[in-house]
């Protein structure tokens, strides 16, 4: 008992001195609540991979690394929470991993100076880094999905999708809608018809909106769906008979959770990514030894080298990368947010870059400006092997269609520019 | 000896029927208004205002409102999170429609709107009583985000359907937007809860607060005496929507400043406001404030003292936060079942004898 | 056959199908409400509780390992066996049972008499109480429910009704083993109403309890008997929707597709029930398919069931099958 009361005694009186001088990153996950399943593997491989740099390398440049867990369930109000009572903590860059989370924060932490990185989620027109100086949503963003989805199709059409047609399955939430615009320039574009078919929170039920299918018979299906709607549409897909490699779902959907329940018949089944897949790469090897076997794993230690695992993991990669970008432009060792900012606009991931931490072919090259805070729009398609219990990459990394798409990216962002009275500057 | 009636005479009809009778009462309810108004302006900072007070006061003006529908007039309704979104929605559409207006009429303009969606929706209240009723009102629930979902002039044509707060002022100073001040937002807030509460007792206190009592407590009966089912129910449903519509304008704008209608507005939001009125005593506008204290600050308290003290692992700390809630729940029903504000009614009645046991 | 009308007939099988798995949700909250006046807002976390708890038996998963873990820095997960399905069921009954006189004895008892809103205020802490246990309990992650239930397309039905229509019907394997479990247990449980001296009993205390009381019947009994048929019900019902989507946190969001169902078919009424989400599976279904996914953009099931059931209630304030609410003044 005296011990322990030492002991709470003495964690008080360091978490009331004077923040020493560390690299802190929040890590606003969430591992209870309706989308747990997908977000506990993607805060497991964000922790691993700081706790790794901690481990091996002794921090960025030396500079040790505070990650802080906040637990937000998904829900909105808890992510206000989270954000407010780590701000205060030096925290350098925020990865919320919820759409909803991210579009509190985009006028929150652009006035107070921290940068937000919503990878691969959020807002799309956060690209436009001209107008959002402060959020970042590098590699590629939803849009640039619905068009890599459409230029595999492309490649496996000879170049023509004239007269087919594609059923977008959408969770009915502003992510799920995300691609409709896109998808119907696209349509318009390639003389493909489009047909619609929302599916509405949490999605435990769509039999529906597969019959309609079943009837329709589309020539292929595109799903952006979260949390229990892709083990259901996989397991209806299924049911129906569909054939699972006419079915690509974007990285959201694209999980070990998502097709594992539907068993041998999920075999086939497409899903875009912007990373590799797997653990065959040199870091897991450090993560085995200096992570899992010190005890020191985030989760149970059962993810690691899943797909959600490895965006978790790629998502602190660039958190890192982008620290010591930081450090390099503005000599310092410690970071105030807005050098993190500026280390994050100056960021360059090369081939070479990525195989020396241990991640060869991990993920795309892409470089970052002030007006371009997305990438160039990279993704590549995996497959599930049912068999093998594994995904892996069918296809290289195929760029969007930045025809299509840059327009779409500008109106959007000058018509946010407009309504909040916003000058576009860089 | 505190707490007595003794020694305070009135001498105006005014002085006879004003809410406080006892001087007592009168100097605590002045001590925490000053408290309010005076004091915790200038000692809050961003964190607790955005994660303690903005959501209590919120709430309190939701569950004020919720409270008029089911504690006063026994109407049972689940709607609170589709009417709340009507708000917001229409907070949001005034906002962006006439960006020169002031907030405080957006907002009330905004209750105004949701006060006329209510009493659409409190039609079905004529024929249906009890549960039945309350499951009909989650039509409203289901209907109402369905069409802000659906219909894209609700969300001004944008790509991706979530709507956000653009800055706007009051008298000068920014209380929606980033760039708020804690104070500013915290008083902006507090303004419409005195005027809420005081609305809201002062109704109940009279001869409208009267007829929704006699509707809850028989409605056969107060028809026989006279009382209109059809005006006390209606007007019930717009009243209460209207602070409703309130609360959710002021969730939008000020609290969240970007709201996604299905996660943030769907049903565990009426469920919520229903939870707190009960905990915290139907019937009673004090017993909105103590359920919107206990289900806001509880799970925030637990948080700090297990995440940030303890230093335990956030999922179970999550977890336990629900064991500890529904528990708590369960033992404050079991010792008083006529929730927060029966207590403290109790505790009022043993003041006034104190210090002599009966 | 034009195409229109066998489309139409197979939108409507289905929603009948559909159907059939609301009641059978709404079979507990009927249960409840009969025999004590409660409406159980925890029934559809007692569904997520038992579909866990039958999950992590037959893993061998170790119970409250995160918790364990945590505190002893140990790092235990499962006991390294695999119990079979069917011993594996018997074991959450007892569990279900034991929670049964749990709820009863340590909440129910102390509020006995108190207004229908209180019992359900007390419900709803008993759903956030058991999600939470169930949560440290067995982790939050998804699980996979097998217990050997047939899952996707009938391809005897497809192929026959191919032949016969020039279009083949799709009826899903699990649906119909689901519709024959849900007959068997509404057979099963209105004999044992009727025909039964428990059942009796159960219909006795229903009716009123201090009349019960006063000819012998044993309440508290009653009541554990009642909420373990409940947990019964919970535990088919989650095995069900658990195969179909894996077990975890939505599975308790299913109650809410109960609760029109429940007001159609009235509170008290097993066979209303049935009917009523029959009725409610066939109508949003079939207003999915003619108006809302051509005319209005789809995603309307959700509304449009609380909407039927609120037209319904209008011309029937007590639900199809109800006790008449008799009002004395």
């Amino acid at each position: 008992m005296k011990l322990k009361m030492t002991t709470l005694a003495l964690g008080a009186a360091l978490a009331a001195g004077p923040a020493m001088a560390e690299l802190v990153f929040p890590s606003l996950s969430y591992r209870t609540g309706p989308y747990a399943a997908n977000g506990i593997p993607f805060a497991d491989g964000y922790a691993d991979y700081f706790t790794l740099l901690n481990e091996r390398d002794g921090g960025i440049g030396g500079e040790p690394i505070r990650m802080i867990e906040c637990e937000t369930g998904y829900n909105t109000e808890k992510g206000v929470e989270c954000y407010e009572s780590t701000k205060g903590e030096g925290a350098l860059v925020y990865q919320p991993l919820s759409t909803g989370i991210t579009y509190q924060l985009i006028p929150k932490a652009t006035a107070d100076g921290i940068p937000v990185h919503s990878m691969g989620y959020g807002r799309t027109s956060a690209k436009d880094g001209s107008v959002f100086s402060n959020i970042f949503n590098y590699p590629a963003n939803y849009w640039d999905g619905a068009s890599v989805a459409i230029k595999h199709l492309l490649d496996l059409n000879g170049g023509s999708l004239e007269g087919k047609k594609i059923a977008l399955v959408y969770h009915n939430s502003a992510y799920g809608k995300e691609p409709i615009r896109t998808l119907e320039e696209l349509g318009k574009k390639h003389g493909f018809e489009l047909s619609l078919l929302p599916v509405d929170h949490p999605g435990q039920e769509q039999k529906s909106q597969w019959l309609q299918i079943r009837r329709e018979k589309p020539d292929n299906v595109i799903m952006y769906g979260w949390g229990v709607m892709n083990q259901v549409a996989v397991q209806e897909a299924a049911n129906i008979r569909y054939p699972m490699d006419q079915f690509i779902g974007i990285w959201w959907s694209g999980s070990e959770n998502d097709v594992r329940p539907a068993g041998e018949k999920a075999n086939g089944y497409k899903a875009l990514t912007f990373h590799n897949v797997g653990d065959d790469f040199p870091v897991f090897d450090d993560i085995q030894k200096f992570v899992v076997d010190a005890g020191k794993a985030a989760g149970a230690g059962d993810q690691i080298g899943t797909a959600l695992y490895n965006r978790g993991l790629y998502a602190a990669m660039l958190a890192a990368e982008a620290a010591k970008t930081a450090q390099g432009i503005h000599d310092t060792k410690a970071l105030t947010p807005a050098q993190m900012r500026d280390g994050m606009e100056a960021l360059e991931i090369t081939e070479a870059k990525m195989a020396d931490l241990g991640l060869p072919n991990f993920g795309p090259e892409f470089t970052v400006s002030c007006e371009n805070h997305g990438g160039n729009g990279y993704g590549a398609v995996a497959q599930w092997d049912a068999a093998a219990d594994s995904w892996s990459l069918i296809t290289d990394y195929i760029q969007s269609d930045q025809d299509v798409l840059a327009p779409l990216v500008t109106e959007d962002a000058q018509a946010f520019a407009a309504e909040s009275g916003i000058e576009p500057s860089c | 000896m505190l707490y007595r009636e003794s020694g305070d005479f009135s001498s105006t009809y005014a002085e006879d029927s004003q809410t406080f009778p006892i001087k007592f009462d009168r100097y605590r309810y002045y001590f925490v208004l000053f408290i309010a108004i005076a004091v915790i302006p200038f000692m809050i900072n961003d964190y607790w205002v955005n994660s303690l007070f903005l959501p209590f006061l919120i709430y309190a003006i939701a569950a004020i409102g919720l409270n008029i529908l089911v504690g006063y007039c026994g109407q049972v309704s689940l709607g609170t999170g589709g009417f709340m979104a009507v708000g917001a929605y229409a907070c949001y559409k005034f906002m962006t429609a006439f960006p020169e207006v002031s907030m405080l009429v957006h907002v009330l303009l905004s209750g105004l709107v949701t006060a006329c969606v209510g009493v659409l929706f409190g039609l079905p209240s004529l024929r249906i009583k009890g549960f039945y009723l309350a499951v009909a009102t989650l039509a409203a629930q289901f209907f109402l985000v369905w069409l802000f979902n659906r219909v894209p002039w609700f969300y001004n044509y944008s790509a991706s359907g979530q709507i956000s707060a653009p800055e706007r002022t009051f008298f000068g100073i920014e209380i929606t937007g980033p760039n708020t001040q804690a104070w500013a937002t915290y008083l902006f807030c507090l303004m419409f809860v005195i005027f809420s509460a005081y609305v809201a007792r002062n109704l109940t206190r009279g001869s409208v607060g009267r007829k929704w009592m006699a509707i809850r407590d028989m409605d056969i009966a107060a028809e026989i005496i006279g009382v209109s089912p059809l005006r006390a129910k209606l007007t019930a449903f717009a009243v209460s929507s209207f602070f409703i519509g309130i609360s959710g304008a002021l969730f939008f704008s000020v609290y969240l400043g970007a709201v996604e209608v299905g996660e943030v507005f769907g049903i565990q939001k009426s469920f919520l406001v229903l939870f707190m009125i009960i905990i915290g005593g139907l019937g009673s506008i004090f017993g909105s404030f103590a359920g919107a204290a206990f289900l806001v600050l509880l799970p925030v308290a637990l948080k700090i003292v297990g995440v940030d003290w303890l230093g335990w692992p956030t999922d179970i700390v999550a977890h336990l936060q629900l064991v500890i809630v529904g528990g708590l729940i369960i033992i404050f029903l079991i010792a008083e079942p006529h929730g927060l504000a029966q207590l403290w009614r109790v505790a009022k009645e043993k003041l006034r004898l104190w210090p002599f046991p009966h | 056959m034009p195409e229109q009308l066998a489309f139409t007939i197979e939108v409507f099988l289905n929603g009948l199908m559909a159907g059939v798995l609301y009641a059978l949700v709404a079979l507990g909250f009927v249960l409840i409400y009969k025999a004590s006046g409660i409406f159980n807002y925890a029934q559809g976390v007692m569904a997520l509780f038992a579909a866990l708890t039958l999950a992590g038996i037959i893993d061998g998963q170790v119970p409250f390992s995160h918790l364990i873990n945590a505190i002893l820095g140990t790092d235990i997960h499962h006991f390294g066996w695999h119990v079979p399905a069917f011993l594996a069921i018997l074991l959450t009954m007892v569990v279900m049972i034991g929670l049964a006189y749990a709820v009863q004895r340590l909440v129910f008892r102390h509020l006995v008499g108190q207004e229908p809103i209180i019992l359900f205020m007390a419900t709803i802490g008993l759903a956030y109480f058991l999600e939470g246990v169930g949560d440290l309990m067995w982790g939050s992650d998804i699980k996979s429910m097998d217990v050997g239930l047939p899952q996707g397309l009938n391809t005897w039905i497809d192929d026959t009704t191919f032949n016969a229509f020039g279009y083949g019907f799709f009826i899903d394997n699990l649906d119909i083993v689901a519709s024959i479990i849900a007959a068997l247990l509404v057979i099963g449980l209105v004999m044992f109403a009727q025909y039964t001296k428990q059942g009796r009993a159960m219909r006795a205390v229903a009716d009123d309890h201090q009349a019960a009381l006063s000819v012998g019947v044993s309440l508290n009994f009653i009541w554990i008997l009642v909420w373990s048929l409940a947990g019964f019900v919970a535990l088919v019902a989650g095995i069900m929707w658990g195969t179909k989507s894996g077990v975890q946190f939505s599975l308790s969001l299913i109650a809410l597709k109960a609760l029109p169902v429940l007001m159609l078919g009235g509170f008290t009424s097993i066979p209303g029930a049935i009917v009523g989400g029959l009725i409610i599976g066939v109508g949003e279904k079939l207003f999915e398919f003619l108006i809302g996914a051509p005319f209005l953009g789809g995603a309307t099931e959700n509304w449009f069931a609380y909407m039927l059931a609120l037209i319904f209630l209008v011309f029937r304030p007590q639900g199809l099958f109800g006790e008449k609410i008799i009002e004395r003044v």
